[in-house]
């Protein structure tokens, strides 16, 4: 293995160019303080950097690995990373422009936000790009750690210490088992690159130590797609952290997991029968915890928080067909209406920061075209019309389901979908509700929204934009996720 | 005209204009109306409704009644990589619907002319209008179940402001519970749906009606049946889920309530006739003595609940449960001359209803109430023409020979008279007579009615007030649907010419 010779600098270039901008960022906070404004302006020149690096390296040749061994790559670009790592820097720029008027407002120092947010999106862009567990170890960890400052980074709240702490513990629980799972498959296969891996089990279909440590392996992943029984940091996490944060966590932190669990299962896909079940009740679990308990909600974060662990339950569906390019699919659709309910929880919680359902109620009248982005986007996450995208997003898991013959996980996501309808139709139609007798105590004089900060309008405006226009033209979403139709 | 040679597989692009003019034409009437000055607002709105009405004219004009088969096909690429494809045209089921809802939609875009309720806002009003006409004509040119879907759910959403900002002093909490009602019913339905496409691998709406449900279990299409049944249920409405019905009527706007009863619940039974039996025979098998049992129960019930109310537009809310029951009836016979008769009195009960609704507007316009005992007696005297209007509705209402609503009723019962030969000929017949008393029913609530509001003596209270009869705008808005009501009693032919071949061509 005399890799460091050959390194392809073009194919690493989307991470290297983003924890170069990191560093960039945290640099020119240092030396020019007064340049505070522009920090966020800068984060997102560095993810459209990232992204043109991407591009150009994916034009030149649409697959490409450095540190390769004899057979195998540690580090590949191709279809699945382009996809994954473009939808990294998009729904980036997007949380950078959520998060410009918040960092300012609730005195969080600009500088370290905005060098973490960007070291957790290297560490991201290198995970998509990982076929090896020991880069996808590290990336993970690089995405993880960032992101558990990030949530404590607002240094007078105790609520923000707190979901911290919960965070940082469930995490290093599961990032223990993962490693744990990871020497296993190391010590019955012999590799670490996941080509070498799935070799291996190919050639050794029926061994019970290698069974376990897929299922230990999977357990860091689902962690942080916040599967349930991994799931319990959600919610007070995404409450605690600023929201743009949560819009973070809930997002691309999820997705980070999400490419992670399926290079990891299609490593292991010989032993599909051992995983799939597992994946499945996670999915069965997922979904219908997450559901339950968001009904519940009086609190919209929160309400969001459930709502997205639910839909992580949508996305292991296929996952336990194994039909990865479904998952693909909803996650691709998933980012675009979650970034959009969360923007819109942001331009919110800028004036009514206690984010109560009922500082919702009547959201319509201070500020419509918020409150209408905001039905928009819950009837996405619903799936129902007008939000066809989350619409053709359902259909897609559910054919995949029904195809790989798990009509029983279809049906219970058809009836989770049901539950969710509730919540979600409520919390939308509750923005329209203009009855006067409801004034609520606290609400006072904050009911005047605007203007809601132009970045985070510009965000929601983004989002709102792409979800009609895939609502219209899902092709434009299905069309470019590797290995569908 | 462009017909295409057969079902799914054509990779080529079917468009035709009429259908797409159909959408396009009141889709962006939505935009001109919010983009035109206030005084304007109600002009541009009438003239895309106007247009569209004119629309679907052409359609009927070109509409080949001999060939009965689906016409005016548009068939384009939506989303290859699920293959459906977004496909409409018409048939002889649902160009009778198509021009009902672009007449409707017309009179009632003639109303605002004539009065707005409060809180006003027009163009608001107008645009939502014409935003619950492109789902409603959508839904009925679908012929992908997904796109059939998306139309379906579209109308929610205008329907769900227009009751909740225009609508009585209960309006939040009935256009809520509509919402809920509809928005579950919905889910459900798409469960049904999916599961055709799970078990058929297509959503198309051609070629699944062409496979009439072979290759797709009977317990599978049992259950697929069910799912659809909760969902149109809810919209038919189907006793027992009909309840959101009389609150929605109650609280919401006159024009609101004429869309409603007139195109909205057509939907559910349309979607029964369309998707539900022909592509899940087997099922409907199996699910038709239980809808015939619960279409009746819905006539006697809806009936009964009439004789008790005081309010008159949750009367003729209820009314339309036991309506609506025929119709259901009629699907559940599985003859032809059964489906007829529910989609005759489809549009029966369209044209009759929208035309008491509008005319229930005109009185709660001058008396500021709908309840019977606050309006009093004697409208003959204080309004005659007003008077004889509701007396005109009424008897057309309770099914009068000659007038619409005769037909409909009374073919559903001759169906049950004698069903399809898998079906319990006892059950039906005994339905066919409960159905029979509640006909009876429906003459004594009417006639009740009739006495009470346009017989008697104005009541002191309104003795002094004065007010006009029916105004000229007033007199355009319903004389196009009294014509109708005359001319289906008269000449059934206009619709059945239409439903006849297809309904056969449908059953197989």
């Amino acid at each position: 293995m005399s890799y460091p010779e050959s390194i392809d600098y073009a194919a690493i270039a989307p991470p290297v160019v983003c924890a170069l901008g990191a560093s960039g960022v945290l640099l020119t906070d240092l030396i020019a303080p007064r340049a505070r404004r522009l920090l966020p302006a800068l984060a997102a020149g560095v993810l459209l950097g990232a992204l043109g690096a991407l591009a150009a390296a994916a034009a030149a040749a649409p697959t490409r690995g450095t540190f390769c061994s004899t057979r195998f790559c540690s580090y590949a670009v191709d279809p699945f990373t382009i996809f994954v790592q473009a939808l990294f820097c998009l729904a980036g720029v997007v949380i950078v422009l959520l998060s410009a008027a918040s960092v300012e407002a609730e005195h969080v120092p600009a500088g370290e936000f905005y060098f973490l947010l960007l070291t957790s999106l290297a560490g991201m862009l290198t995970l998509a790009a990982a076929r090896d567990l020991l880069v996808l170890l590290l990336a993970l960890e690089v995405v993880t750690l960032p992101a558990l400052i990030l949530v404590g980074l607002r240094r007078t709240d105790p609520r923000a210490a707190e979901a911290a702490l919960t965070f940082f513990l469930i995490s290093v629980l599961a990032t223990a088992i993962t490693v744990y799972g990871m020497s296993l498959l190391y010590g019955v296969t012999g590799s670490v690159q996941l080509g070498g891996i799935l070799d291996a089990l190919r050639r050794a279909p029926h061994q019970p130590v290698a069974a376990l440590a897929v299922v230990l392996a999977i357990a860091g992943f689902a962690f942080k797609v916040a599967a349930v029984p991994f799931h319990a940091w959600a919610p007070d996490t995404y409450q605690g952290a600023p929201v743009p944060v949560a819009a973070f966590l809930s997002v691309a932190s999820k997705a980070a997991g999400f490419a992670g669990l399926i290079l990891l299962l299609a490593a292991c896909a010989p032993y599909a029968p051992s995983w799939r079940p597992v994946i499945a009740v996670l999915a069965v679990a997922t979904m219908t915890v997450g559901n339950v308990a968001a009904l519940r909600q009086r609190h919209v974060v929160r309400l969001l928080a459930w709502s997205s662990i639910a839909q992580a339950g949508y996305i292991l569906v296929p996952l336990a067909v194994p039909d990865p390019a479904a998952a693909l699919a909803y996650l691709g659709a998933y980012a675009v209406m979650n970034l959009g309910a969360f923007g819109c929880a942001v331009a919110v919680a800028g004036r009514r920061p206690r984010s109560a359902v009922a500082d919702y109620r009547g959201l319509f009248a201070d500020a419509p075209a918020l409150a209408l982005a905001l039905a928009f986007f819950l009837t996405c996450l619903a799936g129902l019309p007008p939000g066809i995208v989350g619409l053709v997003a359902k259909v897609v898991v559910f054919r995949s389901a029904v195809d790989g013959g798990m009509s029983w996980l279809a049906v219970v996501m058809a009836v989770n979908t049901v539950i969710a309808l509730y919540y979600y139709a409520r919390l939308a139609a509750s923005l329209f509700d203009t009855s006067p007798d409801q004034a609520e105590p606290g609400r006072g004089d904050a009911t005047h929204l605007l203007p809601v900060p132009a970045p985070v309008a510009a965000a929601v405006a983004i989002t709102a934009a792409v979800a009609v226009v895939l609502g219209f033209w899902p092709q434009a979403l299905l069309g470019v996720v590797p290995g569908f139709g | 005209m462009i017909l295409s040679a057969g079902g799914g597989a054509v990779a080529g692009q079917d468009v035709a204009a009429l259908p797409l003019l159909l959408l396009a034409v009141p889709l962006l009437g939505t935009l001109a109306v919010t983009a035109s000055p206030q005084r304007l607002v109600r002009l541009v709105g009438v003239g895309v409704a106007a247009a569209t009405f004119g629309l679907s004219l052409a359609l009927l004009g070109a509409y080949d009644v001999s060939a009965g088969m689906v016409q005016q096909r548009v068939d384009l690429r939506w989303i290859p990589a699920l293959g459906v494809r977004f496909q409409l045209g018409v048939d002889g089921i649902s160009l009778p619907l198509v021009v009902l809802t672009t007449l409707l939609t017309l009179l009632c875009a003639v109303y605002t002319l004539h009065t707005l309720p409060a809180p006003g806002r027009p163009r608001a009003f107008l645009a939502l209008l014409l935003l619950s006409e492109v789902g409603m004509l959508g839904t009925f040119l679908a012929l992908d179940l997904l796109v059939f879907f998306v139309f379906f759910e579209v109308v929610l959403i205008p329907m769900y402001f227009l009751i909740g900002t225009w609508g009585g002093p209960r309006r939040r909490y009935a256009s809520a519970k509509f919402l809920l009602y509809t928005l579950l019913g919905s889910a459900i339905m798409l469960l049904g749906l999916l599961g055709i496409d799970a078990a058929a691998g297509t959503l198309d709406m051609v070629s699944l009606t062409a496979r009439a449900g072979a290759g797709i279990g009977s317990r599978t299409q049992t259950l697929c049946f069910v799912a659809l049944l909760l969902g149109f249920g809810v919209k038919a409405p189907m006793w027992p889920l009909h309840t959101w019905l009389p609150d929605a009527h109650t609280e919401a706007p006159t024009v609101a309530s004429v869309l409603l009863a007139g195109v909205l619940l057509k939907m559910g039974t349309y979607g029964l006739v369309r998707i539900a039996l022909p592509m899940l025979p087997s099922g409907a098998r199996a699910v038709a003595p239980w809808l015939g049992v619960l279409a009746v129960v819905g006539i006697v019930y809806g009936s009964l609940c009439c004789l008790a109310q005081r309010d008159l537009k949750r009367l003729i809310a209820y009314s339309s449960v036991g309506h609506m029951g025929f119709v259901l009836l009629g699907i559940a016979t599985l003859t032809s001359v059964g489906i007829n008769a529910a989609l005759f009195a489809n549009v029966a009960h369209g044209v009759i209803t929208g035309l008491l609704f509008f005319l229930v507007g005109f009185l709660k316009e001058r008396y500021g109430t709908s309840d019977l005992d606050d309006i009093g007696g004697g409208l003959a005297v204080k309004a005659p023409t007003l008077s004889g209007l509701f007396t005109f509705a009424a008897v057309a209402s309770l099914g009068l020979p000659g007038l619409a609503g005769f037909w409909g009723e009374m073919l559903a019962m001759l169906g049950a008279f004698r069903p399809a030969p898998t079906l319990s000929r006892p059950l039906f017949l005994t339905l066919m007579v409960l159905a029979g008393v509640g006909t009876v029913l429906a003459a004594a609530y009417l006639l009740l009615l009739l006495r009470r509001l346009t017989t008697g003596t104005v009541t002191s209270r309104w003795r002094e007030v004065r007010y006009a009869d029916v105004g000229a705008v007033e007199l355009a808005v319903v004389t196009p649907l009294v014509v109708l009501t005359v001319a289906l009693g008269l000449y059934p032919r206009l619709v059945f010419g239409f439903t006849d071949l297809a309904v056969h061509r449908l059953l197989g």
